[in-house]
């Protein structure tokens, strides 16, 4: 067996791959409920990330030839992101497992001084399905409520979600191994 | 896109992954988390295990990274395949490229490098690979750079790569240096990798089978991407 390619860090000159319409995921004309999943990154200081590359994955809704359920989008120099997206549905835990998951999207961060990219998981709070969810309810209620995105109303009329991510100290978010 | 889509895929061999903290490389220092990550309780699910699957007709190829045009610089063919940790092909797996021209300057807003910018040199690309796992694209040998992380701090040569395997758990970003590289032994991003032989892979090989007379020198490169399989960690620490 050979052990996978190593990791190295995206640096500071990945935007010459961003391509801005990749932030909302509805561009191809998905159906579904839009939303708008916005946050602030921050470091170990609370100081903004202000180059870091945020991809958004989600297996739901199933993918379609308009839905690629993936986007990525740029922090600016105040370290915001904004994805416009779908919001999702249940799906499936592991193989076998009986437990559906709540609703949630994987966000993974690339930024410079990440020599390995993080992961996470933003959850949408009020969902009955948080309360019985495998990784939610291993984590103890401070820990947890890191990884639980919260409405704030509408922006250009859509529903929208914050998620802040703290990437070192007070409030640290959970980070997945996954 | 695999013969086994129900198994989760095998953890990171040790030491084959760098450390989050790296005192050598500053940047790390307020970006790294200080909890443990956490291990998902119910293993890798249907999020871990799938991914967005992307097509050249909707995301067009790129695999002259000069346009045909006359870029400044030694001009180079990388190919090589995308494997599994098993040796086995990754077909349909999109590779995004980027790099510095062959002055060492991205053409990016934020490098302020003092060095020429190739109007005729943008320095990205975008391959997929074949039902073989084989890519291939052409390009110029991109320059060193200076960066501040220390006293006299210059970047090796090197090409960014970001790789979409069929699952989400594969995603890559990795970086690809030259053989004889004196910038190497003082590089502390390439020195990241624990492992020395996963850290050498990062490292193309001079390929005289795939450079090509009177036109491009040649390199291979080969990716691993995790594996699917049933080895939990505790059948590699019996
Ligand atoms: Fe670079």
């Amino acid at each position: 067996m050979t052990a996978a390619t190593a990791s190295q860090t995206i640096g500071p000159y990945w935007h010459l791959l961003e391509d801005k319409s990749w932030a909302n995921l509805t561009r191809f004309g998905a159906e579904g409920e839009r939303i708008a999943l916005i946050g602030t990154i921050t470091d170990g200081d609370g100081l903004p990330v202000g180059d870091a590359c945020v991809e958004l994955w989600q297996p739901s809704p199933a993918a379609s030839p308009t839905w690629d359920g993936f986007g990525r989008a740029a922090t600016d120099v105040g370290g915001n992101y904004c994805f416009v997206t779908l919001k999702p549905g249940p799906v499936g835990g592991a193989p076998g497992a009986n437990t559906p998951q709540a609703p949630h999207v994987a966000l993974t961060l690339f930024a410079r001084g990440l020599l390995i990219h993080l992961q996470t998981r933003a959850y949408f709070d009020g969902d009955p399905l948080n309360e019985s969810d495998p990784l939610l309810a291993s984590l103890d209620p401070p820990r947890r409520a890191t990884l639980v995105a919260r409405p704030v109303g509408e922006q250009n009329g859509i529903p929208t979600w914050r998620m802040d991510i703290r990437l070192q100290g007070v409030d640290e978010t959970v980070f997945l191994e996954i | 896109m695999t013969d086994m889509p129900d198994l989760p895929f095998r953890p990171f061999s040790p030491g084959s992954q760098p450390a989050l903290d790296n005192p050598q490389y500053g940047s790390t220092a307020k970006r790294h988390p200080n909890h443990a990550l956490v291990r998902l309780p119910m293993g890798q699910t249907v999020t871990e295990m799938s991914a967005p699957r992307f097509s050249p007709t909707r995301y067009p190829a790129v695999v002259d990274m000069t346009h045909g045009k006359n870029a400044l610089g030694e001009r180079i063919i990388v190919q090589g395949r995308v494997l599994d940790e098993e040796g086995r092909p990754q077909p349909g797996v999109m590779i995004e490229v980027w790099q510095a021209n062959a002055a060492g300057r991205y053409d990016h807003a934020r490098d302020q490098h003092d060095a020429p910018l190739d109007p005729n040199f943008h320095g990205t690309g975008l391959v997929f690979t074949d039902a073989d796992g084989r890519y291939s694209f052409t390009t110029i040998k991109p320059g060193a750079y200076p960066w501040r992380n220390h006293h006299n701090a210059w970047r090796p040569n090197h090409i960014h790569y970001s790789l979409f395997g069929a699952g989400f758990a594969q995603r890559m970003i990795t970086q690809m240096y030259f053989p004889g590289d004196p910038l190497l032994a003082l590089d502390p991003i390439f020195q990241c990798t624990p492992d020395e032989a996963t850290r050498n892979r990062l490292i193309a090989a001079f390929d005289l089978d795939v450079t090509q007379p009177e036109w491009a020198l040649g390199y291979t490169f080969d990716f691993v991407l995790r594996g699917r399989g049933q080895t939990p960690f505790e059948e590699n620490h019996p």
